[in-house]
């Protein structure tokens, strides 16, 4: 077995048939990795389906095709699927794939957790989507939960909840796996500060999912005990408060959504330098920069929190708080520009997505910011300018990044290049229809359009009538990406083991596709 | 059996650097057995049928399942195939998910928190006030809404003596702990078995408290404020007690079997961690929720 020489016990290499059973029970990163892309893959359409629903029900003012009751459902799974088995899984994914190529260790630190963090997903999946199906149908109470809505659904909440507890252990485990394979899987030689950009995000990434994930198990418990078993956390009526709900809710929630962009952080700091053909400007206050995004991150929540009723100086620290998070992202955005600053650049279809993800993501933070400030919160609250703000970050962030980092390393992972025309008119088609759909709504926001409602008077029409539009541009544009990626998968032209000119890093020392488990030694790093 | 500086083996007989389990089916056994405890439970907390038994039946393989799974890591270890580096990712492992728990808890205690110094005291002031003629706050505290007063459970007592039995539990806990590197055997085993004896003991004592609370004191998870939050935080505690013994007692048979050694018992270091943790968290549940 020469190729797995170096790799104590028996891993059979690629030489095992590659049944169900292979798949469920493999302890390689690469193999795990692509099934949480996959996952994450077919996730992101069940969430899109959901999305095109509601944009068709949005089309016209009136109700077209779904009852009030369906339409708060998909709301709420839309969200609930997208963030949990849509961007987070993906983002898994990619730090599988990623994390030991970059620091030159054969695999995870715990193989065969990484696997169980994997196969926690399905039940999860099962839990959610089987919810529709059950009296009362899912739950209809926004992706937030928030009581009383919470406590008065059907079965299908409780479904959520549990599906919540097992997406729940699945992030602490997947984390517990990065931190540890992070700080002690390095190639000797790769000290902290010389990690790619990737490894620093998803680390910091990582010990936030610790931070937050068993205070949402904690939520989700108590929410569960409100509804069956007699308790009042969330009741005024036994000293409780559905406000102490929103608290922890959104001690959860706000590093939730930096859990959601860190590791796009990373992805784009990684392609960047490799077009502009320049190593990453000012490494070291991207480092701090990030770790500086995650401290602040669990400071701000009740930034969600302002029409509840808090006293100014909480508002006023909540907000100020929240506006200092712009200024460790600013650091960001200018190095990744001072990177691109009079570098020999060139623009394949992960530089296109990751200069549209700074356009965008940018456009999405700056709406952040205004979003920060109390009195215009209060004013935006649950309007589709939040709507439209998030979205910005979420979709042009977040999935930017993914397409972007897909592009860049699917080379590394397939063995062969991906047809780059196709890609450039995935990203041109997904740039113009993603602003359709969602530039629109700062204005529907602005003028008053509350979100998670079926109909809306008729100065609307317009507006929802282009944001409809845009969305099912959208959704068919993604189908361009499967026929890309799943054409690169079955062949084309040769990739390198360099795929990219100006690339640096250890993933781009082995061949393409890289070997089952990379390094059956420790590479040499300087 | 194995020493400190043992190296990896591969299948060719090489020195292997790194060490990766092979293929294994134990986690996606995990990942069904939880599925089967999550719908029994979705389906029992709605009368459905079929509830109590799915919960039971993947409940009862959850653990056949755990059994399987640290059997197999187990056998791994005697095969000297547990390096140093892997040593190293296991105590990063379990430390940090120690941490975890802490969180877990810190949502609880921020719950009573919450509920103790804002969300009571508001309802009896102000506005809430005219809403909810006669209900002064206070604590112990039920709810305006629930017309009950509630007793305070008293810190003397059971609670009074399951936080000696705790603290000296921690004690033998490390004297099992030190005992070990030092070969010293019998200590080891008596240190181990007197844990186990307390954690057992505890879990008995807060049974008596319970029953005591539900049928004299009239206390339950339904008495509001109060109530709830005394069950959830001791309750999620004992949850965690009975974890910590059935660990314990399992170090223990394996330590009378003689699989651990001086060397090699990351087992007993991870549990002694995990044992001090539980403790702590209790010491601070004695003294915010039953001194303060």
């Amino acid at each position: 077995m020469a190729n797995t020489v170096g790799i104590a016990s028996g891993q059979t290499g690629e030489h095992g048939k590659k049944g169900l059973l292979y798949w469920i029970s493999s302890t390689n990163h690469k193999e795990i990795g692509t099934l949480y892309l996959g996952f994450s893959v077919s996730m992101f359409f069940v969430g899109g389906i959901m999305a095109l629903l509601i944009r068709a029900e949005l089309f016209q003012p009136g109700l077209q095709f779904l009852r009030p009751e369906l339409f708060n459902q998909f709301t709420t799974l839309h969200g609930l699927i997208m963030v949990f088995g849509a961007v987070m899984p993906a983002f898994v994914g990619f730090a599988n794939w990623q994390l030991p190529l970059m620091l030159g260790a054969p695999d995870m630190a715990f193989p065969r957790l990484n696997n169980m963090s994997f196969w926690l997903l399905p039940p999860a999946a099962i839990l959610l989507v089987g919810s529709f199906f059950v009296p009362g149908g899912a739950s209809a109470a926004g992706w937030t939960f928030y009581p009383p809505l919470s406590v008065q659904m059907g079965p299908g909440m409780d479904m959520t909840i549990f599906a919540v507890h097992l997406l729940g252990i699945s992030s602490i485990v997947g984390a517990l796996n990065i931190i540890t394979t992070i700080a002690n899987m390095r190639a000797p030689g790769m000290t902290m500060m010389k990690m790619p950009m990737f490894a620093w995000t998803w680390l910091v990434t990582a010990y936030l999912l610790l931070i937050v994930m068993p205070v949402l198990a904690g939520a989700m418990t108590m929410l569960l005990f409100d509804r069956h078993f007699g308790t009042h956390f969330f009741n005024a009526v036994g000293g409780g408060d559905p406000v102490l709900f929103q608290h922890i809710f959104w001690f959860f929630g706000h590093p939730e959504v930096y859990i959601l962009i860190l590791p796009a952080f990373g992805i784009v700091s990684s392609i960047i330098p490799t077009f502009a053909r320049k190593p990453l400007f000012g490494y070291r206050s991207m480092v701090f920069a990030t770790i500086a995004i995650g401290g602040l991150s669990i400071f701000v929540w009740g930034h969600h929190m302002f029409t509840v009723g808090f006293p100014a100086a909480v508002q006023l620290f909540y907000m100020y708080a929240t506006m200092l998070v712009a200024v460790p992202t600013g650091v960001k955005v200018f190095n990744w520009i001072a990177t691109m600053w009079k570098g020999s650049m060139t623009f394949e279809a992960p530089m296109l997505f990751s200069v549209g993800f700074l356009l965008v993501f940018v456009l999405g933070g700056v709406t952040g910011v205004i979003l920060s400030v109390a009195a215009v919160d209060i004013q935006l609250q649950d309007t589709y300018y939040v709507v439209a703000h998030f979205h910005y970050t979420m979709v042009a962030g977040s999935l930017f990044a993914l397409f972007a980092g897909t592009y860049y390393w699917l080379p590394k992972w397939t063995g062969y290049m991906y047809e780059e025309k196709l890609a450039q008119w995935h990203f041109w088609l997904s740039m113009i229809f993603f602003n359709m759909t969602f530039f629109v709504m700062h204005f529907l926001g602005l003028a008053g359009m509350p979100r998670r409602i079926p109909d809306y008077p008729l100065q609307f029409a317009n507006f929802n009538m282009i944001a409809s539009i845009g969305a099912f541009g959208f959704g068919i544009t993604q189908l361009l990406f499967v026929y890309v990626v799943v054409k690169c998968i079955r062949g084309g032209a040769k990739a390198p083991a360099k795929v990219w000119e100006g690339a640096t890093g250890l993933e781009w020392t082995v061949p393409s596709p890289a070997p089952h488990h990379t390094f059956t030694t420790p590479p040499h790093f300087e | 059996m194995a020493n400190s500086s043992v190296a990896s083996y591969n299948s060719a007989g090489n020195i292997a650097p790194y060490f990766v389990p092979e293929p294994s089916q134990w986690p996606v056994r995990v990942a069904v057995s939880l599925l089967f405890m999550t719908a029994g439970a979705a389906t029992w907390v709605n009368s459905g049928q079929a509830g109590p038994f799915l919960l039971a039946c993947g409940l009862l393989s959850l653990v056949l399942v755990l059994f399987g799974w640290f059997g197999n890591v187990i056998r791994e270890g005697q095969n000297s195939l547990h390096n140093a580096q892997v040593d190293r990712s296991f105590r990063l492992g379990m430390a940090w998910f120690i941490f975890t728990e802490v969180m877990f808890f810190g949502a609880m205690f921020a719950a009573l928190f919450y509920m103790r110094e804002i969300s009571v005291p508001d309802l009896a002031h102000g506005l809430s006030a005219q809403l909810w003629q006669g209900y002064s706050g206070g604590w112990p505290a039920s709810g305006p809404g629930l017309h009950s007063t509630v007793q305070p459970m008293s810190a003397r007592g059971v609670p009074a003596l399951n936080t000696a039995l705790l603290l000296l539990s921690g004690l033998t806990i490390t004297m099992a702990h030190q005992a070990m590197p030092r070969g010293n055997f019998r200590l080891l085993i008596f240190g181990l078995a007197a844990t186990v004896a307390l954690g057992l003991v505890f879990l008995l004592m807060q049974a008596t408290e319970y029953r005591h609370a539900i049928s004299e004191l009239h206390l339950t998870l339904s008495q509001g404020a109060y109530g709830a939050t005394f069950f959830l935080l001791t309750g999620f505690h004992g949850v965690h007690v009975a974890v910590g013994v059935t660990m314990v007692s399992v170090i223990l048979v394996r330590s009378l079997l003689g699989q651990l050694t001086p060397q090699h018992h990351f087992a007993l270091d991870a549990i002694s961690w995990y044992w001090h943790f539980v403790g702590v968290v209790w010491l601070l549940l004695y003294i915010v929720v039953y001194c303060l």
